[in-house]
């Protein structure tokens, strides 16, 4: 298949990518720059949306990167064989986006030089505070676990290995969930629904990246995914979308049953403008049933059909962040149930954010971070899965 | 004893003592976070406001706490409003209140379950402050905060009062005046208010004006039910 | 040795070499006292400043030679206390914001 041109094509893409993306995490170094140099007036966030588009790009990458794991543990826990061989290759993802959603969330701080402080002044009542030891522990579980499956002598490690990273990322994906369930006052929050609605979401969007990302791989190193692994892998995340989808809409038809949450819904799904088109083209339909229907359907098996779906799976993750972080900010706090209130502070009304470049920057970088942390390591160790003989 | 024995005991003192090790700072620290009382009876700084005395359109109390913390009084989205007006109307009756709204100084405070470094405390006497030292501005306590009480600096300050420190990338609310009631006088709102709607005092002591009129008449607490215990009470609602 | 304006100068707390090597420290643990616990007695930085403020312009920190810039800045060590605390001395500011 490979003819003399393509190596050095191959090589070429390869150094043309990692000056994008490096681009494209300098432009961020730049935006955090600013923001250190002129505070967050620079950005869209105020005082009524406090976390804006840096906090959907890293609250996607850091519920991805627990979700890709999913690979590895169906391979080391489950034993599947098929997965096993793409273990390696999950792992280095996850500690990819993991690196490069916290890349954003420490960036966006108001005071990132404090981050020392945070290390070191621990409120054991934060979920903030235990996802420094959650996050960080990751990082350290996920490497031991690649090494019991990359140094032949540790495989045998690599079950207990990836159980303890199996049980770690569900600690995690939760401790994600609970930083919006505490939050008791938001209608939008406080709600003990999240932590397993994120654990089901982190499946899809975790598996999704990982179709992307080896289809990539395969596409641009000239290999071949088989058909067999392709069905099961598409399959599976049919059922992950499917699942996602019922929490979410869970969570909705539960909210929709109480009086006090129903004006909340309603701006939600049908009056807030950006928020129900979002939800409902973006999410709804791009990020759940285009998908089902390139999955299921029993059309012409062309290979092309789950890198798009992944993609459709990843902009409708996307899309239901904004709108659960920054329209479930933008309804206004309930103050003073019973009454309709106004003031100089924005009380009851609908708070207003336009995302602005150095935030969209930022989150990009994260994003760079992730894909050079990826293609790096791809490219000097051993992380192409490495395909079973065929029986 | 066998020697088995006497290594299985030993094991388990050890155990247990590393175990003893490991949870006691934690619980140490949860006392901290929470702001426990050290001990029980002591002050604890409240307000009492009456609504019906508090008349719509006037802002005595916020121009009164700008100028005194030195806060802009500028009312863009990301202007740092310690102290706000609010305008209700109750929807089925129509019944129009003003009342003023800040920092509840609850005594369960979310803000500061909520804060990593435990920058946002809650001191002795009540008072729920945000330690600007430790603050890494993740704005967390913003999102928690039932009561919109809390500003993100937005922007690099200049020229602040040297009794308030405040900067930018940090979390602040309003603090009681917390450098007024340390030297025994009153926070600047309740002294500027020409009505005397905010009364200002030691809910604790039974002597005070404060603890009296609170048996007396009735106040709420807004959102009550979820059960903060708010240092601020309201009259009227 | 940077040339160094000590305002009105004089020693109120300790000898010079001892606040050299321990300022940090004795700044660092005054205000975990003050803002936790509302102690408020022994020296506040505000009455560091009230002394060591120079006399021309009333601040810390406003010239090259000002009392906590001219060392920092010799040593290169970052100040970040006056990112949110005032460098002027009281009196002045109280002038300064009556107008």
């Amino acid at each position: 298949m490979a003819s003399y041109s393509i190596p050095k094509l191959r090589s070429h893409l390869f150094y043309i990518l990692m000056v994008v993306a490096g681009a494209i995490v300098l432009a961020a170094m730049f935006a955090v720059h600013a923001m250190e140099e002129h505070g967050h007036i620079i950005t869209g966030m105020n005082n009524q949306i406090v976390w804006g588009m840096p906090h959907v790009f890293a609250i996607f990458l850091i519920v991805a990167a627990s979700g890709v794991l999913n690979v590895s543990s169906i391979g080391s826990v489950f034993n599947k064989p098929a997965y096993k061989v793409r273990a390696p290759l999950a792992g280095l993802l996850s500690i990819a986006m993991l690196a490069g959603g916290l890349t954003v969330l420490m960036l966006d701080l108001g005071r990132p030089d404090r981050i020392i402080v945070a290390a070191t002044n621990f409120n054991p009542t934060s979920v903030f505070a235990w996802n420094i030891v959650l996050y960080s522990g990751m990082f350290a579980a996920v490497a031991v676990y690649l090494w019991t499956l990359m140094e032949q002598r540790m495989n045998p490690w690599s079950k207990p290995a990836g159980f303890a990273v199996f049980i770690w990322r569900f600690v995690l994906t939760t401790g994600t969930g609970v930083i919006f369930s505490f939050l008791v006052a938001r209608q939008a929050y406080g709600t003990a629904i999240l932590p397993p609605m994120f654990i089901v979401i982190s499946f899809a969007w975790g598996l999704a990246v990982f179709h992307v990302v080896q289809a990539a791989i395969y596409e641009w190193n000239g290999l071949h995914l088989d058909e067999y692994v392709q069905k099961r892998m598409r399959n599976l995340m049919g059922v992950f979308v499917i699942a996602s989808l019922y929490f979410v809409a869970t969570y909705h038809l539960t909210n929709l049953y109480f009086a006090r949450q129903t004006e909340f819904e309603r701006f939600i799904l049908s009056e807030g403008g950006i928020y129900p088109q979002l939800f409902w083209i973006g999410y709804v339909l791009l990020g759940n049933v285009l998908p089902l229907i390139l999955i299921y359907l029993p059309a012409l098996d062309r290979y092309k059909r789950i890198p798009l779906a992944s993609l459709l799976v990843i902009v409708g993750g996307f899309c239901l962040l904004y709108v659960f972080i920054i329209g479930g900010q933008a309804f206004p706090l309930d103050i003073f149930p019973g009454y309709s209130v106004s003031s100089s502070f924005a009380d009851g009304e609908i708070g207003s954010y336009h995302p602005s470049l150095p935030e969209i920057l930022l989150g990009l970088g994260g994003v760079g971070v992730a894909f050079l942390i990826t293609a790096i390591g791809t490219r000097v160790l051993d992380f192409v899965p490495r395909e079973l003989p065929k029986k | 004893m066998s020697d088995i024995d006497f290594q299985r005991r030993n094991f388990l003192k050890t155990a247990a003592g590393a175990a003893l090790v490991t949870v006691a700072p934690g619980m140490l620290l949860f006392d901290v976070a929470h702001g426990k009382q050290i001990e029980a009876g002591k002050v604890r700084w409240g307000m009492l406001i009456d609504t019906a005395a508090c008349k719509p359109g006037c802002n005595d109390c916020v121009t009164a706490c700008n100028k005194e913390n030195g806060l802009s009084g500028g009312t863009a989205a990301t202007d740092s409003q310690w102290i706000r007006k609010i305008e209700i109307k109750d929807i089925s009756s129509g019944r129009e209140v003003s009342l003023p709204m800040m920092c509840q100084h609850c005594e369960h405070p979310p803000c500061v379950d909520v804060c990593p470094t435990g920058a946002s405390f809650k001191r002795a006497d009540g008072i729920v402050l945000v330690d600007k030292h430790r603050c890494i501005g993740c704005r967390y306590c913003m999102m928690a905060c039932p009561y919109k009480a809390r500003s993100f600096v937005h922007e690099p300050l200049h020229d602040q009062n040297p009794d308030v420190p405040r900067g930018k990338g940090t979390v602040e609310s309003c603090t009681l005046c917390v450098h007024r009631i340390d030297q025994g006088g009153q926070p600047a709102c309740a002294e500027a208010c020409a009505n005397k709607v905010i009364l200002f005092g030691d809910l604790n002591d039974p002597n005070s004006e404060i603890a009296q009129k609170v048996k007396a008449v009735v106040s709420t607490q807004i959102r009550a039910d979820l059960k903060l215990n708010p240092g601020v009470r309201y009259q009227g609602l | 040795m940077p040339k160094l304006d000590i305002g009105k100068g004089g020693e109120c707390v300790k000898d010079t070499q001892w606040m050299r090597k321990n300022h940090m420290h004795m700044l660092k643990h005054q205000r975990d006292e003050t803002v936790h616990k509302g102690n408020r007695e022994g020296s506040s930085l505000k009455d560091c400043i009230e002394c060591h403020a120079s006399i021309k312009d009333d601040s810390v920190i406003a010239r090259e030679d000002s009392f906590c810039v001219a060392c920092h800045k010799y040593e290169a060590v970052k100040l970040d206390c006056f990112e949110c605390h005032s460098g002027l001395r009281k009196s002045a500011w109280l002038k300064r914001d009556a107008k």
